[in-house]
């Protein structure tokens, strides 16, 4: 078990995180250049607002127009050394974290810096995205961002979209990830679809039962193919299929193709 | 100058040691998560505060009619099943799923509405952040519904007196006898009240 600073040390760490955001920049308050706007609205989500059928409402946000680098990760881990390999507590980050990199603060070979970063737990990811000011996306605003393409705002109803989604879901997970930056969609946000799975910021709020006080119907939800009986849109199992892997994980787990991009009230 | 200074170094020395004399926090306690919890009297603490006796922790919400009397009654169950003495050495803690609504007025009505006996029940909110994080860590899900009411997982969650999570129940409404074992384990590890 490597030597952690004393708590104290790192509860002052955690305080001193919005101070020090963006690495001591100051965050731009009109536009900053990573983030596109988005304006928001009713949007037919896979999960029912009320459970059986309300749409959601989206309020007007910001979404980085792409998934966090290896690089960007690294500057995060450099200036927060309670992130760092090694150092985070075991219930914030399981032993998977960042275990592709050559080291605590050096990427390697196989973590190219234009990569997406990968290997990183809900709390880590929430961390860096406090220090750009920002927050993780909500499932409905990943959702929503996610169902544009380049052209259209909502491509879901077309088979030629569900079916590009779902060649992705089927390349090997041990192939190289490729660079952030594929084609933007209609918001000009890019890498939703194709690059990476992401955290968002109620992971463990996708398949919660209606009442859990029915412990039948709870329980069944738990499980996978059983929860697409409350959801929408049960044609759409590529956005599905995403719902069922956020909700399968832990807040300290860590995957090597999961990683994350950040969001911002506008 | 130079002797200040020095006196300053050995003093500084002297707290430092006085912080570590305490063991480090294991990794996998659920204090590493910094969470500011405010009570049912609005006073402040942090989560961390609460090491050194097992902990009963829950998530709730006062509003909620349907599962949450019951939650709070499971919990009352299971530490009645303990005798008078080892029902002095754990602490409950049930967390709100809604800190807009559950102010400390609101936590304060809940305690004298059921009743709860507030030597042993803590009844907290923190910020809507931490409040997702604290569930995160728990394992518990929630999500809020279009009438304000809570989707929400319900579990009774068992803590050393580190902070490591030790058992865990979905049973709700009915002693689950395992989880029942486990807090009857834990209360038994501990000294009783007042004596070090």
């Amino acid at each position: 078990m490597a030597r952690r600073p004393p708590r104290w040390l790192r509860l002052a760490g955690w305080l001193c995180l919005p101070l020090m955001a963006t690495g001591g920049m100051p965050v731009a308050l009109a536009a900053d250049a990573r983030y596109a706007a988005l304006p928001g609205g009713e949007f037919a989500s896979v999960l029912p607002a009320d459970g059986k059928a309300a749409p959601a409402q989206v309020a007007p946000f910001h979404l980085r127009t792409t998934p966090v680098t290896n690089a960007e990760f690294l500057a995060f881990v450099t200036a927060h050394p309670q992130w760092q390999r090694g150092r985070v507590a075991g219930v914030l980050a399981d032993a998977g974290y960042l275990s592709h990199w050559v080291g605590p603060t050096a990427l390697g070979a196989a973590a190219l810096p234009q990569q997406p970063v990968t290997r990183v737990s809900w709390f880590a990811a929430q961390a860096y995205c406090e220090t750009e000011g920002a927050r993780l996306p909500t499932w409905y605003e990943w959702e929503y961002a996610a169902a544009a393409d380049a052209t259209r705002s909502d491509a879901r109803a077309d088979p030629a979209w569900r079916e590009r989604v779902l060649r992705w879901y089927g390349r090997p997970s041990n192939t190289a990830l490729p660079a952030v930056g594929g084609e933007a969609n209609v918001y000009g946000v890019r890498d939703l679809n194709g690059l990476v799975w992401e955290w968002v910021d109620d992971f463990n709020a996708l398949l919660v039962g209606v009442d859990s006080r029915d412990q039948d119907g709870a329980d069944k939800l738990r499980f996978c193919g059983a929860g697409a009986i409350s959801m929408q849109e049960k044609e759409n199992y590529a956005t599905l299929m995403r719902v069922a892997m956020l909700s399968a994980l832990k807040a300290a787990n860590t995957t090597n193709n999961l990683g994350f991009r950040c969001a911002k009230p506008l | 100058m130079k002797k200040l200074l020095l006196a300053g170094a050995a003093l500084l020395l002297l707290v430092m040691a006085g912080v570590s004399a305490r063991p480090a926090l294991p990794g996998d306690s659920v204090y590493q998560l910094p969470v500011e919890l405010s009570n049912q009297d609005g006073q402040v603490q942090s989560m961390a505060a609460r090491r050194g006796r097992p902990q009963l922790v829950t998530m709730f919400y006062t509003s909620c009619t349907m599962v949450c009397p019951m939650i709070v009654e499971t919990v009352e169950k299971t530490r009645r099943t303990l005798d008078a003495p080892a029902q002095q050495r754990f602490d409950i803690l049930a967390v709100s799923f809604d800190p807009q609504r559950d102010d400390t007025a609101a936590l304060r009505k809940y305690a004298a509405t059921r009743k709860l006996d507030l030597q042993r029940w803590t009844l907290a909110h923190t910020t809507p952040t931490a409040t997702r994080q604290l569930a995160a860590l728990l394992g518990i899900q929630y999500r809020q519904l279009p009438d304000g009411e809570f989707n929400h997982s319900s579990e009774l969650i068992l803590l050393d007196a580190d902070g490591r999570i030790v058992a865990r129940t979905d049973v709700i409404g009915r002693l689950d006898p395992a989880f029942v074992a486990a807090l009857h384990r834990q209360v038994a590890a501990e000294p009783p009240p007042g004596k070090p």
